[in-house]
């Protein structure tokens, strides 16, 4: 098993330990808006395990995935919609 | 329509350590196990990561168990119908199974309760626990400053961890009473496990009772917080606040099953049946209590829906011991009044469908602000405001329906 994954987030690359979620690939990127709320907030993760769905990003074209509940894949595309 | 059908002895919904307990004495039992888990591996969420990264001897104990029998694991797995008495529906990155079974055990776990503040869905205000699992799966700390606040000894244990992985945890804001936190601390001498050794972690921290954040504030993103203790404010930098006000079990499957709920809590018997036949409830679904009365409850939850009954009876005084102590953490940490007011009319309560506290004063049942505000509409479902309103309002907040949680459309159509 790799020890460590490459994806890409808003196109930029970053290097994460095999086995992390993909919000904390976000953030790592120092990105801390993952999407707008229905008015147009700035928001990011809350409960960090699937279930306020303020994680919610694009991932590899569909949209509204949990980066929480999302590990990393070699190649990923994430684009956040802050 | 096509799809993978698992067909079990006994049903296991949710792999923390209530789950796995139940599962593994099923299983040791020669019952025929499935456990379903909507996140990519098990642990829940007090023993994620510890099969890539270990850390506690008990967690691996029970990996060690798991691993001894035949459990089929069904990870990344989300249920979020009925299709029929005995059989789920659930939603995997690879389309949707149905999951059949002669005997249930509901072991969802909790969540962290969150409360509205001024500033409170700024990105960087997370979860307690939340931002302790964001590290757990990946979420580099080092050296950022951090605020832990809200109330509970998990607090405490994620101050801990955040700490060890080398964050600045510049304070801890308990709400509760510097005599409610004593007693408590007193209350634990006899207890030997993992909350009181994340109580005697207390001692490195600045760790203030009688406080809590009034405000967070910032520019796109968290940047400062003010605190408050009796009667004193003050302004604090920081660039993670980690906040939760204890924890409220997650119901939504009881609910969907028709099983009892009694003060925020699956209602179970002895042998941790619910109100319907068959269908058993273990861990914090049926209150909290922490991590040795879930493996305790679960054990007797496994061992009964395997039909081993005086096995299952046997482990009753461990969990009279366990529950004592729930009782006490409960008391100790109970929300003070003041936090009611800290939500400013203008303030978020609803994050899903942005609806303020303003908006809510106007109804007076969770039903009426649903109708007519879209509160717990949005796609959690009222899991985040749900608890808030309950506590902020006395609203008794039900009506879960089918599906459980937003699912794709094609899962809906594979009915």
């Amino acid at each position: 098993m790799p020890e460590t994954v490459r994806l890409i987030v808003n196109d930029v690359e970053v290097t994460m330990p095999a086995g992390s979620m993909v919000s904390a690939a976000i953030m790592a990127t120092g990105v801390s808006v993952f999407r707008r709320s229905v008015t147009g907030e700035p928001r990011g993760p809350l409960c960090g395990m699937g279930i306020c769905f303020e994680c919610r990003v694009t991932i590899d074209g569909e949209a509204h995935c949990r980066s929480c509940q999302t590990e990393c894949r070699n190649g990923m595309d994430v684009r956040t919609d802050g | 329509m096509d799809r993978p059908r698992h067909a079990c002895d006994v049903l296991v919904v949710g792999a923390g350590p209530a789950g796995l307990a139940a599962a593994y004495r099923a299983a040791h039992a020669g019952r025929r196990v499935t456990v379903v888990d909507d996140n990519p591996d098990a642990g829940g969420q007090i023993w994620r990561g510890e099969q890539r990264e270990p850390r506690s001897r008990e967690a691996q104990v029970w990996f060690e168990r798991i691993r001894s029998v035949d459990i089929e694991l069904i990870a990344g797995a989300r249920v979020f119908e009925q299709n029929g008495p005995r059989s789920f529906l659930a939603e995997t990155p690879a389309g949707v199974c149905e999951l059949v079974f002669e005997n249930l055990v509901l072991a969802t776990g909790a969540r962290e309760r969150f409360l509205p503040f001024p500033g409170w869905t700024l990105p960087n205000v997370i979860g307690a626990g939340g931002l302790q699992a964001l590290v757990k799966n990946g979420l580099p700390i080092e050296r950022k400053k951090v605020v832990v606040a809200g109330s509970g000894p998990l607090l405490l244990a994620v101050a801990a961890y955040l700490r060890a992985h080398g964050a600045e945890v510049l304070l801890i804001a308990e709400q509760a009473s510097s005599l409610r936190v004593a007693r408590f601390g007193l209350g634990l001498i006899n207890q030997p496990g993992k909350l009181s050794q994340a109580f005697a972690l207390a001692k490195g921290f600045r760790y203030l009772k009688d406080c809590w954040v009034v405000a967070a504030k910032g520019e796109g993103k968290l940047e400062s917080l003010v605190l408050q203790r009796r009667g004193k404010r003050w302004g604090v930098s920081c660039d993670y606040l980690a906040c939760g006000f204890h924890l409220v079990p997650n119901l939504e499957l009881a609910e969907l099953l028709g099983c009892k709920i009694e003060d925020g809590a699956v209602s179970v018997d002895e042998l941790q049946q619910t109100s319907v036949s068959q269908v058993y409830a273990a861990g914090e679904a049926t209150g909290i209590g922490g991590l040795e009365l879930s493996l305790i409850e679960g054990e007797i939850a496994g061992l009964a829906a395997a039909g081993n009954r005086e096995d299952a009876r046997r482990l009753s005084p461990e969990r009279a011991k366990q529950q004592r102590f729930a009782d006490l953490l409960n008391y100790a940490f109970a929300l003070r009044d003041e936090l009611k007011r800290l939500a400013a009319p203008e303030t978020i309560v609803c994050r899903c469908e942005d609806v303020v506290l303003d908006r809510l004063r106007a109804h007076d049942s969770w039903r009426a602000a649903k109708l007519q505000t879209r509160c717990g509409m949005g796609p959690c479902q009222g899991r985040i405001c749900g608890s808030a309103v309950e506590f902020l309002f006395d609203w008794k907040v039900e009506s879960v329906r089918p599906p459980i949680l937003p699912v794709r459309v094609e899962s809906l159509l594979s009915k």
